[in-house]
């Protein structure tokens, strides 16, 4: 199994400063198990600050299984995995990392405001400090686009503005790196559309390091400036794509021959897995 | 935008202004028109085969017993109401300390559910005459027998809602690195609200029964000790009133709780 060790100065983003770049997550041969099931078996990656990954792979290949090592949720058997040189443990107190599931996860007798304000509230007696984003929680609503809907109950929202919601409750610790967990996998096309766009304009302000797991092709190519593909049976690294697209994404992007390019090669590696 | 085009708007505003007034006047004419209908038929019937009154009491008797004994009524109405009610909260009250106990250690619920299970499985009248040879004939009986009654669904309920939080909310709190006591006050507790509302309801007409059912054996005042005592005195329309008396005591308890969640729970 060949892995890529990507240092790509081409595919960096424009404003990053190649000095300051250091590395988010670095995975070196972590397996998972579940009892005697292999979930995930010997993935060595390196994601640099700043980046933005987009993961797929066949059902039942470890994708999420990936985001809940890389989140301490659930144990490496072997190998080891580095949050911007801590352990996973060290990086969750420290809220070094947010992850948006996807389902919303709100708590629905909680305003949207409030859902926002949880994680300010909770898990501060484990010592470390708890750091703020620059935007306090009505702000980031705002920066979601919902701006004047802050005390509405997550019953009174749709699918699409709950999930904004969970984005916004995600960045109000001002995380390093994002985890999402086909986060828009439930929401109708165009909805989609709109929130990969309002993602990257938010990775783009922030420049927050994305994982990024989905099993929609074309969103893999448009979101991901890397895509990590991974086969199953058990979870491996497959292959890694470097995704060399303009940086200021549009959803016309879609109909570009590069873009179809990416997405049939991917298609094709899909296949084989 | 034209004048007459305006008032016809207005005008299908008062309709639909309407046709919501008689919804709303249907839902309550309806089931009104309906006891009505079947007092008259029963006042009808009583007169028409001249049934004796201690046998089936007339409306009309019972009305006047209403006018006559409110007083009566209403001195054995009080002592029930209290012991429905304390033995409301003090059922309910155990009922969910004993299931975040239940929630918070698998050994405990492995200990103590059969026992619940099997005190559940005892018919209330069975076990009311033991309670009160142990409390006595005051309240405290009456009380222990309200709370017993109101105890089991309130556990179950509780317990089932307390484990509803969905495994992601729980992950969340696990990436948020809530304690223990977060994770119970923020996340479990206010989840396990609709599925206690739900116990209480059924616990408000519950308690009422208990409180009854404990006067029957033993006292001199309560709607319970009313119905025996105006039973055995052949006094048939003051029973009937006493059983108003009882059930409009349930409804009252009922609503209570009924508003309360919907205060509290507006999710």
């Amino acid at each position: 199994m060949s892995v890529q060790h990507l240092a790509d100065v081409a595919d960096m983003r424009p404003h990053q400063d190649l000095a300051s770049r250091s590395v988010a997550a670095c995975l070196s041969g972590a397996s998972v198990k579940f009892g005697r099931f292999t979930a995930l078996e010997n993935i060595s990656l390196e994601i640099g600050e700043g980046e933005f990954w987009t993961i797929l792979g066949p059902s039942g290949c470890g994708k999420s299984t990936m985001l809940r090592l890389v989140s301490d949720l659930v144990p490496a058997a072997k190998g080891n995995v580095e949050i911007l040189g801590k352990t996973t443990e060290a990086a969750r107190l420290a809220r070094e990392f947010a992850f948006v599931f996807q389902d919303a996860t709100l708590l629905p007798w909680r305003s949207a405001l409030q859902n926002v304000e949880l994680p300010l509230e909770i898990g501060r007696k484990r010592g470390a400090k708890i750091p703020r984003s620059d935007k306090d929680p009505r702000e980031l609503l705002d920066l979601v686009g919902l701006k004047g809907r802050e005390d509405a109950l997550p019953h009174e929202l749709s699918g699409g503005m709950r999930q904004r919601v969970a984005i916004a409750r995600a960045l109000v610790c001002k995380p390093r790196l994002l985890l999402m967990d086909e986060p828009f996998g439930a929401l109708d096309e165009m909805t989609r559309d709109h929130l990969n766009l309002q993602l990257r304009d938010i990775w783009q302000e922030t420049g927050v390091t994305i994982l990024f797991v989905t099993h929609s092709i074309p969103e893999a190519v448009f979101l991901g400036q890397k895509v990590l593909m991974l086969r199953a049976n058990p979870g491996r690294v497959k292959d890694v794509i470097n995704v060399d697209l303009p940086a200021k994404r549009e959803i016309a992007l879609r109909e570009t021959p590069e873009f179809n390019r990416y997405c049939g090669r991917l298609r094709q590696l899909l296949e084989e897995c | 935008m034209s004048l007459a085009h305006i008032s016809s708007e207005i005008d299908e505003d008062k309709a639909d202004r309407l046709v919501e007034v008689r919804q709303r006047a249907g839902n309550v004419a309806i089931p009104l028109g309906t006891a009505i209908s079947l007092l008259l038929i029963w006042q009808l019937g009583v007169r028409f085969f001249d049934v004796p009154t201690y046998i089936a009491p007339a409306p009309t008797d019972v009305l006047a017993v209403f006018k006559d004994e409110s007083a009566l009524l209403l001195r054995n109405f009080w002592p029930t109401l209290i012991e429905s009610l304390s033995g409301f909260v003090v059922g309910n009250l155990a009922a969910i300390l004993i299931a975040v106990a239940f929630v918070h250690s698998r050994t405990i619920e492995k200990a103590f559910f059969p026992i619940a299970v099997f005190i559940n499985t005892i018919p209330i009248l069975a076990i009311a005459p033991i309670l009160v040879l142990i409390f006595g004939a005051g309240m405290t009986a009456k009380v222990v027998i309200a709370a017993l009654i109101c105890f089991f669904p309130t556990l179950v309920n509780m317990v089932r809602g307390l484990q509803s939080v969905s495994p992601q909310t729980l992950e969340l709190a696990r990436i948020l690195s809530a304690s223990k006591s977060e994770v119970f006050w923020k996340i479990r507790l206010p989840s396990s609200l609709p599925f206690l509302f739900s116990a209480l309801k059924i616990a408000a007409t519950t308690c009422v029964i208990g409180a009854i059912v404990g006067e029957w054996i033993g006292a001199d005042v309560g709607l319970g000790a009313l119905i025996i005592d105006s039973t055995f005195n052949f006094r048939s329309p003051l029973l009937y009133a006493t059983v108003f008396v009882s059930s409009g005591l349930s409804v009252l308890l009922f609503t209570a709780v009924s508003v309360a969640e919907k205060l509290v729970i507006r999710w």
